[in-house]
């Protein structure tokens, strides 16, 4: 079966000299939630852009739905769904208006128009404000009118910009549950651009994480975060004095490698977090070393994140506004 | 068929905002009523110019204030792009199949729909304060065509421009610095043969003052079918032209991207 979305090399500088994506390849599969994960200017909502046919590559290739971005534009267009970043609605109009306008844009018209404006609205939880000007919405509510909008014509294909941006926890979560929803039930492919890890952790079955314009690493979040083999062992020292020494100690404890010292901090990576901690806990108590705490860490995407892009995610976040400001 | 809905549905949320927005429609409404009492008590004396053959104040004027109004509601038609532009409703319509037109002859026929409602209302004043409309009411609908047309061409230009900076500041420093010089080069405010020639020569290729002669021969004098029908010939080719480059700044803005 043709995946149903697949890009090859895709590049895209924008004058004078940014370039957004260096070379991006990605498969995803058809209804499955696959993630793009990334910080802010790795090049998530470029990658959307040109699967969307919004903006042209410079080079590479991608079809979408089985049509080709650059050959049959409109092809792809009448197969997906976008909900960009920004929101999209017309805030002067209703809630009613802006799908109405919506369907148009896809040719819908008259009667099947009407009822399907009626399902989405009650679909989304908009019936009772479905007559308010979108500008009266709470960002909750822009959001699920937004992707309200980007279902009316049932796309096999949606594109979810940032979707949970900006939204409170609980209005998070119930985005969540929509869009599992949608591939499970609805058999539509989804491709979730998100700079949070634990959402594209808990929503997306296939992940790749970009960085500077190309995927850096891709798999299921599991399997991302089992290459890093293991769990980390963190152990607080009473105090800093010989911590060099207990460093020592810990490399003779079985099961223990990559042991790195930071002040009072000892972090070893275990092969099985679980069964080392026992041993680790003996060897202390064993030459009288007094800890104050041992905690036990499965690896995060962070920790992916770290490894593939050899920076962390909140340091390439911070450095790219550092270059946008 | 599906063009023309895709446009309508655009111009549609135009006119739902000037009637919803009381405030908005008023001053819609209320700007043609000040323009033609403040321009015809300012400009009265002109009827005394020795040379002046216009008839009454308000016969000369008539004209002039319905097509400076239509330039000047027409100039701000480019803002609902840039909010669109600004705000992701373009990003939605141009990930969709829909017409790639729609958006610029939306916003013209909704500019166009505003000129006529403004147009009707200051024939309608004029004639309370005594303006005589020779032509007759076929005459008054050929003014409201010219200042239609001209409406028409400056949405297309603002839009165009509108898509090509992306930036509110730059439209209304455009229409500003447009509207006064393209008016006082016209027949608008003044007797042509009663302004310095090198303004006379000017006004010849002044999209404006076409407007203003036609509209002028049309509803308050004996109509000048010569002077009527070419000056409606370069109007709409100025409109299609104005149409082009609308459309030409569109693909550009969408290539950039």
């Amino acid at each position: 079966m043709e995946a149903a979305i697949e890009a090859n090399q895709l590049c895209k500088t924008y004058p004078p000299a940014v370039t957004a994506l260096d070379g991006l390849s990605l498969s995803v599969e058809a209804a499955t939630i696959f993630g793009l994960l990334g910080p802010n200017g790795a090049g998530k909502s470029t990658t959307v852009r040109v699967l969307s046919t919004l903006t042209r590559p410079d080079s590479g290739s991608a079809r979408v739905a089985g049509a080709d971005v650059l050959a049959d534009p409109v092809g792809v267009r009448r197969a997906i769904g976008m909900v960009g970043q920004k929101h999209g609605a017309d805030p002067q109009a209703t809630g009613r208006e802006n799908l109405m306008l919506q369907g148009e844009f896809y040719g819908i018209t008259g009667r099947e128009l009407k009822a399907r404006i009626t399902q989405a609205l009650e679909r989304f939880d908009l019936t009772d404000v479905a007559d308010r000007a979108a500008k009266t919405y709470s960002g909750g509510m822009q959001r699920r009118l937004d992707i309200a909008m980007g279902l009316l014509h049932k796309p096999r294909v949606l594109f979810l910009d940032e979707p949970t941006t900006g939204l409170d926890p609980e209005a998070r979560v119930q985005m969540w549950h929509e869009i599992e929803r949608l591939a499970a039930e609805e058999r539509i492919t989804v491709l979730l651009t998100t700079h949070y890890l634990e959402e594209a952790d808990r929503l997306a079955s296939q992940l790749a994480i970009i960085d500077r314009g190309r995927v850096v690493a891709r798999g299921t979040p599991k399997d991302l975060k089992n290459e890093l083999k293991g769990d980390t062992v963190q152990i607080e020292l009473a105090d800093a004095e010989d911590a060099g020494g207990h460093a020592g100690l810990l490399g003779r404890v079985g099961g223990l490698s990559e042991i790195e010292l930071d002040g009072r901090t000892l972090r070893a990576r275990a092969e099985d977090g679980g069964a080392a901690i026992p041993a680790v806990l003996a060897a202390l108590e064993a030459h009288g070393v007094k800890a104050t705490s041992v905690t036990l860490a499965r690896p995060s995407l962070d920790d992916v994140y770290l490894r593939h892009a050899g920076r962390a995610f909140n340091q390439a976040d911070s450095e790219h506004e550092e270059v946008a400001a | 068929m599906t063009a023309f809905r895709q446009s309508w549905q655009v111009s549609l949320r135009g006119i739902r905002v000037l009637v919803r927005n009381p405030a908005f429609l008023g001053i819609t409404l209320t700007q043609p009523i000040i323009w033609l009492l403040l321009f015809g008590a300012l400009f009265k004396a002109v009827t005394q110019i020795p040379g002046f053959d216009g008839g009454s104040y308000i016969d000369f004027l008539t004209p002039g204030i319905v097509v400076m109004l239509a330039v000047s509601s027409a100039g701000w038609t480019g803002m609902g792009l840039i909010e669109d532009i600004n705000g992701g409703v373009m990003d939605r319509m141009l990930a969709s199949p829909a017409w790639r037109g729609a958006p610029n002859a939306g916003l013209v026929a909704y500019a166009v729909l505003t000129i006529v409602l403004q147009s009707v209302l200051i024939v309608l004043l004029a004639l309370v304060l005594g303006a005589h409309y020779t032509g007759g009411v076929g005459g008054v609908l050929l003014l409201i065509l010219v200042a239609a047309l001209l409406g028409a061409a400056f949405a297309s230009l603002s839009n165009g421009v509108a898509v090509l900076a992306r930036q509110r500041e730059t439209l209304i420093g455009a229409v500003s610095f447009v509207l006064l010089p393209l008016t006082f080069l016209s027949a608008a405010l003044m007797q042509q043969s009663l302004v310095p020639a090198w303004i006379r020569t000017v006004a010849r290729f002044n999209p404006v003052n076409w407007a203003v002669q036609a509209g002028r021969s049309a509803a308050m004098q004996k109509i000048d079918w010569g002077l009527v029908g070419t000056r409606i010939g370069l109007l709409v080719a100025f409109a299609l032209l104005s149409a082009m480059f609308a459309t030409r700044a569109f693909t550009r803005y969408q290539r950039s991207l």
